[in-house]
């Protein structure tokens, strides 16, 4: 290994996007007119407290007896205090010592939070357990409590009360670096940074304080913001420094005299709480400014796929024969859209209409994003935050879904259509109990006391199959393994004895030898029910195995739709074939499913597939 | 769960130990000529070292502290070098008007917070941007500022409460309420404004849950399912912020109290402090340690009521 060869100039790779994203981020700050405002504010203050000697018409400290508490006039601007000091001059001079105060514990907390973060989080080992150790220990401790201890101490002074705070309010940005540096220490590009030779002191310098540099800024103006309001917390209580003047000291000086001079109080207060509005502001702002560009991607993955190609596409009827029975539910037309961020909807169904009969597995199948998991969760009234039917209707035994108020909808649900989630884990609450979560909802929609409800579900859970039904009733959900999870689901739906039953990939979660027992258990149960059932599947060999009738969708409409034999035998959508030549493997194994952009008409064998 | 306790107890022993090791390191070794202090500057030479001989000050610190902790663990706390007075009596006679302010404030902090955050989190609109706004201002303003701002509005222009004092409870219930009040909503600002901010992230983040949706097509009431599943499982996080508000809130007491003039524990750090009675201060060190132990050790236990994985696990 030849060490130094990459080192010339490894800041070059690293450092130009950072200081890009930073400046630009400074630049999306200074946009929001509030932290815009504060900026000014603090700017004016910083300038006021620099310039304090300059701009003072008098000495803060000179006291004149013979003009105790006189009200503002051409001498003093803004009166004097009780002992006859100028409130002017005292308020910038006061700020030059409260911000001076405050820098200093800033300062310190960060030198020695930061530096100890960086260790412990990156060595880790002893001086990770030491140091997490202290941390506790101080986090225990209430702040002014240590304050007036070591008052006792080191008698009345700003700077090492403020040297102690800074060591008190460490924990604020040891926790924040060490967080930081524990994620990135294992990242591939420090492994490889470390494998290559590069120094401790330069992986941490380069690769690991550019991740924290951003929320150590905003971390510093609240940690800023909290040093002033204890420094100023103490000073109130007048154990500050007589000879220095701060704005807590006026404070204090405002407080005694509240009877008499009740507006010696409001600057000091003024002053104060604007510093600290502001500072919060700017924290806020920057936080949220940063997490905005963290994280711009996040909101486009929720949305489904694009859909222009097939706008207006004559779905594919297969002869029906009619329906095995009376409908259970008859979707026409429906149309689910979600809103986006500028005020619009984006629509992910298209028109879609189905029907289902009782007694009868309907499949819906497609790809991920193409609309059938939003058809099933606009069956049960049950779509995600932003998203809402908007067209169409769902009948369901005659009554219009889309149109129906929450409280009559309630009533459906699980009474009437029940579903079956697709991830077993995430479907069962944590901290509630199995059987807990099983006899709630039969004491809501079946009115059962909890004592029949709580034979029922044990009865139900015997019944799907589960060898202990009294121990998994007592269980939490952490407890039991994915496929039992998936059965206690699939007895919670079928608890109220639905008439249909919405499946949302119940087998997808689950082992391969799992998905058989699943599968089994669901058409036992759908024919001893005479349940209607929407079966959502990426999988044709799901339906194949369970399906009287299946409607392919693809990029939220309905292509091709008829009983699950004819659709098999005739595939007339290319999609259709495609999708079942992936299970039977006629297209190569690498060759993307659903690239062509051209319709039906365009497919050379389309011939071949017509009846 | 038994051991979970011990363990957690153990914890806060040692811990104890450490902040008490610290405070009197700190106390002893820096406080200088300790008796020359409680004597004034005119005291002669040989009246002091008669002083320190009398409080043990000649010894090694070494001794010093091991004299302190072999009766610290049997209760015995020493006297204040000022009034005399048992360390233990002057806490424990303070340390109820404290703890009234604090759980007060702990109660009126759990009640908004969670009613406000889960309107806001579940209404959004105008109860969201109120709570935004609340938790700016309360975050921003200190406690005491808050205080100084309710006493002038509440009790010395409207006059509906006591500007300053203190009513035991059982001297009179309405007396008690009307010396309270005020310091008790400036003690909790701050706890409300940031346990609002947790609660509402935390129930928008449970909301997302799929067991919501699950639960839901079951049949239960969206209002129910708030209520019970997402806001116990919205509740770990907003605990543990809560838990380390207390520590804040304990500071924040001696503050307030001093401007509502309360006769509280704050009252005898400022006194012990300014007259460098290091007993006193030791006193208040490990009373505030036990309490925030005691309160960390609840918020625990409570975490694992809420959350079977902690508490099996």
């Amino acid at each position: 290994m030849s060490t130094p060869v990459h080192a010339p100039n490894p800041q070059l790779a690293v450092i130009p996007p950072e200081a890009a994203a930073k400046a630009s981020l400074l630049r999306r700050v200074l946009r929001n007119p509030l932290a815009l405002g504060s900026l000014l504010f603090l700017a004016v203050i910083i300038v006021s407290a620099v310039a304090a000697p300059l701009l003072a018409p008098h000495n803060p400290n000179t006291a004149d007896i013979s003009a105790v508490l006189s009200s503002p006039d051409s001498g003093h601007l803004l009166g004097t205090d009780g002992a006859g000091r100028d409130v002017l001059s005292r308020l910038l001079f006061g700020a030059q010592f409260s911000l001076a105060g405050a820098l200093l514990a800033l300062v310190t907390s960060i030198v020695i939070g930061v530096t100890g973060g960086l260790l412990a989080g990156y060595y880790g080992k002893w001086i990770d357990t030491a140091s997490t150790w202290v941390i506790s220990m101080l986090m225990a401790l209430p702040a002014i409590i240590v304050l007036l201890a070591a008052r006792a101490v080191v008698g009345p002074s700003l700077w090492a009360s403020m040297l102690i705070f800074g060591v008190m309010l460490s924990p604020a940005f040891f926790r924040l670096v060490y967080a930081s540096v524990s994620a990135v220490r294992n990242e591939l590009y420090v492994d490889a940074a470390r494998v290559s030779g590069l120094s401790d002191t330069r992986i941490i310098g380069i690769h690991i304080l550019t991740v924290v540099r951003a929320p150590i800024v905003v971390q510093s103006a609240i940690v800023g913001g909290v040093a002033l309001a204890v420094q100023s917390g103490l000073e109130f209580l007048g154990l500050g420094d007589i000879n220095v003047p701060t704005w807590g000291q006026m404070l204090s000086d405002g407080f005694t005299n509240l009877y008499t001079a009740p507006l010696l109080i409001i600057w000091p207060a003024l002053a104060i709480g604007l510093t600290l509005i502001s500072l919060t502001l700017l924290a806020n702002s920057l936080r949220d400014e940063l997490e905005r560009s963290n994280a711009p991607r996040r909101r486009r993955r929720k949305q489904p796929a694009e859909q222009p190609a097939v706008v207006g596409e004559e779905v594919m009827r297969h002869d029906d024969g009619g329906l095995a029975g009376e409908a259970v539910l008859r979707i026409e037309n429906l149309s689910v859209g979600y809103e986006t961020g500028d005020g619009g909807t984006k629509r992910v169904v298209h028109d879609v209409s189905l029907t289902v009969a009782r007694g009868e597995v309907h499949g819906l199948v497609g790809e991920s994003g193409s609309g059938k998991t939003q058809t099933a969760w606009s069956a049960l009234r049950l779509l995600p935050e932003g998203g809402r039917i908007t067209g169409g209707s769902i009948f369901f035994h005659g009554d219009d879904l889309a149109a129906l108020n929450e409280k009559d909808m309630e009533k459906i649900r699980g009474s009437r259509i029940a579903y079956i989630p697709q991830e077993p884990m995430s479907n069962l609450d944590p901290s509630f109990t199995i059987g807990s979560q099983l006899v709630e909802p039969m004491r809501i929609c079946l009115r059962m006391s909890k004592k029949e409800a709580t034979t029922r579900a044990l009865a139900l859970l015997a019944r799907v199959g589960i060898p202990n039904p009294e121990r998994t009733f007592a269980a939490y959900p952490h407890q039991v393994s994915g496929g039992m999870a998936q059965r206690v689901l699939i007895a919670g739906a079928i608890s109220c004895n639905p008439d249909l039953l919405i499946a949302d990939e119940p087998t997808t979660a689950l082992d391969v030898t799992v998905q058989a027992e699943v599968l089994d258990l669901l058409r036992d149960l759908q024919s001893e029910f005479r349940m209607a059932v929407i079966l959502v599947t990426h999988n044709f060999g799901v339906v194949a195995d369970l399906c009287d009738r299946v409607s392919v969708m693809r990029l939220g409409r309905i292509v091709e739709t008829g009983p699950t034999r004819s659709i098999f035998a005739y595939p007339r959508h290319p999609y259709t074939r495609e999708l079942l030549g992936a299970i039977l493997g006629e297209t190569s194994p690498r060759g993307p499913l659903a690239t062509f952009d051209a319709g039906p008409s365009a497919s050379p064998s389309r011939k071949g597939a017509l009846r | 769960m038994l051991t979970f306790i011990g363990r957690r107890l153990l914890t806060g022993v040692a811990l104890l130990a450490a902040i008490t090791t610290f405070g009197f390191t700190l106390l002893y070794l820096g406080g200088g000529d300790i008796a020359r202090k409680i004597l004034g500057e005119n005291a002669d030479q040989q009246t002091v070292a008669l002083k320190a001989q009398e409080l043990g000050l000649d010894r090694p610190v070494l001794v010093q502290y091991g004299d302190w902790i072999s009766h610290a663990v049997r209760g015995d706390l020493g006297t204040s070098w000022f009034s005399g007075q048992p360390v233990l009596d002057a806490i424990s006679s303070r340390l109820s008007v404290t703890l009234s302010l604090v759980t007060g404030a702990i109660i009126l902090i759990a009640v908004i917070s969670v009613v406000l955050g889960v309107l806001a989190a579940t209404k959004r609109g105008w109860v969201d941007r109120f709570a935004q706004l609340l938790a700016i201002v309360g975050h921003a303003i200190p406690g005491f500022l808050f205080a100084v701002g309710l006493v002038l509005v509440f009790a010395l222009t409207l006059g509906w409460f006591d500007p300053t004092g203190y009513v035991p409870f059982l001297t009179s219930p309405t007396g008690w309420a009307k010396t309270v009040t005020l310091p008790v909503i400036a003690l909790a600002l701050g706890g409300i404004a940031s346990v609002t901010q947790q609660v509402r992230g935390s129930v928008i983040d449970a909301l997302r849950n799929d067991y919501v949706r699950t639960l839901r097509s079951r049949g239960i009431p969206a209002r129910r399912v708030v209520l019970k599943h997402v806001l116990r499982n919205a509740a770990g996080p907003a605990l543990a912020v809560l838990a380390v508000y207390f520590v804040g809130l304990l500071g924040g007491a001696v503050i307030v109290e001093q401007v509502f003039a309360i006769p509280g524990l704050g009252q005898v750090a400022v006194q012990a402090t300014t007259q460098g009675d290091i007993p006193l201060v030791m006193g208040l060190l490990v009373a505030t340690g036990i309490l925030v132990i005691i309160f960390n050790l609840l918020v625990d236990l409570a975490q694992g009521w809420l959350n079977p994985k902690v508490r099996l696990s």
